[in-house]
């Protein structure tokens, strides 16, 4: 059985009511729970439990802290390629946007891990847009036997594969694969993603279990906040972490927000989703997942980051660049997304550190390959 | 209090503490030196060996701590008996805490890979301290094995519940011929004092320090905690009784 079963039986409407629905008497239920189920994870992202984020901050914070003690991991991200055939109507890296394409040599890559590693990293994130022509399998395991001398930890950010590409990737050094549906709204999906690969539903939604089956370590999910009704969205994300930690349970799982930003030629964000709400929907994820990585990317402000820290986060990017070539080669270049904390590694491990807490820089060991 | 002897080696303090989970190395170090503690244990995975300026190790380096490298992250018994291999090279050190808990959630450690790994490990000349479920078989197999000391868990790793698992620690205590290390769940310092009452070795602490709200005052907490738990322990403790003496005992007809 792969999730595309589960997921079949739930109705985005149906859902969507049953989150409005919550009263703050679920909500206080799902707060005093031992172990909290997907119904109280509904009741903690209902707009029910406003009233209640401080106590619900309390509490991630508390779990947090017991499972990943006063720590934050960090990593940085590396794009490789801003090529893409994809025509995703909120990326910057969309078919139709005409911006200069670039995808980087292996002596680029050099250049590039060079000052990445200059920073102080140890784990290191490759991300690619969409284009089978150019970043393929071949492509990745190349990078990766560039990268992998130098770094404890790689991940992957680029886009769906099959079983037995992750299966090559995960014997060439790949640690992590990171996929997010964007939206699970089905009937929705088409207008954000009108053509291209990326326009397959079920073969984006299956990925994951792709991923589990090949052994992957650790498999990031999450949907882009900004599409549809976040509420609705979570609760499908949740859904499926629940199927894949049951299913593959050797592999480790970490959960994203990105919040849509402001990029060239793309549209503004469906939905606001405001920092409060943000909030709650960080500190509910750790509510229900004690164990499960949370990860803030650079996309968020320094002010909210600087607070998240000790709100149920767990790993996070600083100093990063959203272009091909942009930590060396050309800074200028279009970016995917503009980053928001400009600050520099250094800088933020130095905020983590005046808070009590320790940058950690490494926490893999490649002879667990 | 007698001296604790694991592998021909004399520890005084019967308290080992993880380092994982500080603010800051500093603060790590504070602590430990606060324990007393003699025997730290160290992720492999945490340890930057190849620019050799790993913040972790710089603070660790005192002549009466000894490092106890550990296999966390290892899914099987070959990636474990592999990263012991370059933890021995690297921290130059044959004593290992073998890890294997294939389960990224609760990290319960396997035991049928725990097991073959250390066999091998044993033959390869390893002082081997396997993390465990609290299982009375697995230790006695563990021991054919070659393990050094067994180090069973209280309760899920990480969850400060104590010792949930007493009834089994109880039995495993009784029955062993090597020394038994109370490793995870250990909550506070009187969870510490009641493993050793009931005849634990050792006990390993690191979350209810680390993220205790002072830690080094949680260090020295537990370290008094231990030590008291042992003496009871040596001393002896006086028997509980469920009832009340009988004032017509049922004997008394025997004269």
């Amino acid at each position: 059985m792969m999730f595309k079963e589960i997921f079949n039986q739930y109705h985005w409407d149906e859902v969507q009511e049953s989150i409005y629905a919550k009263t703050s008497l679920d909500v206080e239920m799902a707060l005093s729970s031992h172990r909290r189920t997907l119904e109280d994870f509904k009741a903690l992202i209902s707009p029910a439990a406003a009233p209640y984020l401080e106590e619900m901050a309390q509490l991630s914070h508390q779990l947090t802290q017991k499972r990943f003690g006063n720590t934050i991991q960090m990593y940085a991200p590396i794009y490789l390629s801003n090529v893409c055939t994809n025509f995703c109507t909120y990326c910057g890296f969309n078919f139709d946007n005409k911006i200069k394409r670039k995808t980087l040599a292996p002596d680029e890559i050099s250049l590039e891990i060079a000052e990445i590693k200059k920073q102080g990293y140890n784990h290191i994130l490759l991300v690619t847009g969409e284009a089978k022509q150019v970043v393929h399998i071949d492509y990745f395991k190349n990078a990766i036997e560039i990268i992998k001398p130098h770094f404890a930890n790689i991940s992957i950010e680029v886009q769906p594969l099959d079983q037995e590409e992750y299966e090559k990737l995960r014997q060439a050094g790949i640690y992590a694969v990171l996929v997010y549906q964007e939206t699970y709204n089905q009937e929705k999906y088409p207008e954000y993603h009108p053509k291209g690969r990326k326009a397959n539903f079920d073969y984006r939604l299956e990925t994951p279990d792709r991923a589990g089956k090949a052994g992957i370590h650790k498999i990031g999910v999450g949907v882009l906040l900004g599409l549809e009704d976040w509420r609705t969205d979570s609760f499908f994300c949740a859904l499926h972490l629940d199927y894949l930690q049951k299913k593959y349970w050797q592999t480790k799982y970490s959960v994203s927000f990105p919040r849509i930003r402001p990029a060239e030629g793309v549209l503004p964000p469906n939905v606001v989703v405001s920092d409060r709400e943000m909030v709650q929907l960080i500190c509910a994820y750790r509510l229900r997942y004690e164990n499960v990585e949370l990860s803030i990317s650079t996309r968020e402000s320094e002010q909210f980051r600087n607070n998240i820290i000790k709100l149920g986060v767990t790993s996070m990017s600083a100093g990063s660049k959203t272009n091909p070539g942009g930590y060396t080669l050309d800074t200028e270049s279009l970016e995917q997304f503009a980053i928001s904390d400009e600050r520099s590694s250094r800088q933020m491990a130095e905020y983590i550190s005046s808070i009590n807490y320790e940058p950690v820089w490494k926490d893999w060991d490649k002879s667990f390959i | 209090m007698k001296n604790l002897k694991i592998a021909g080696k004399e520890f005084q303090s019967r308290l080992f503490l993880g380092t994982g989970k500080f603010g800051s190395p500093k603060l790590m170090e504070d602590a430990v030196l606060a324990s007393g503690s003699e025997l730290v244990t160290v992720a492999l995975k945490r340890i930057d060996m190849e620019t050799n300026t790993d913040g972790l190790l710089a603070h660790l380096q005192h002549p009466h701590i000894n490092l106890l490298p550990n296999t966390s992250g290892a899914r099987n018994a070959k990636e474990a008996i592999f990263a012991a291999q370059l933890a021995r090279e690297a921290l130059e050190t044959n004593w290992l805490k073998l890890e294997i808990h294939p389960d990224p959630r609760y990290l319960m450690p396997d035991p049928v890979e725990t097991l073959i790994a250390c066999e091998g490990l044993a033959r390869l000349g390893f002082v081997v301290l396997p993390y465990i479920h609290a299982d009375p078989v697995l230790c006695k197999r563990l021991e054919d094995a070659g393990t050094a000391a067994v180090m069973p868990l209280g309760a899920p790793i990480g969850s400060n519940k104590g010792l949930r698992s007493i009834d089994f620690l109880e039995i495993i205590i009784e029955q062993s011929n090597v020394p038994v290390i109370v490793d995870a769940g250990i909550g506070s310092p009187s969870d510490a004092a009641r493993a050793m009452e009931i005849g634990a070795d050792a006990v390993l602490v690191n979350t209810a320090i680390a993220v205790g709200g002072n830690p080094v005052e949680m260090a020295i907490a537990f370290r008094l905690s231990v030590e008291a738990g042992r003496i009871a322990f040596e001393a002896r403790l006086a028997t509980t009784k469920r009832t009340a003496e009988a004032s017509s005992p049922l004997t008394a007809f025997l004269g």
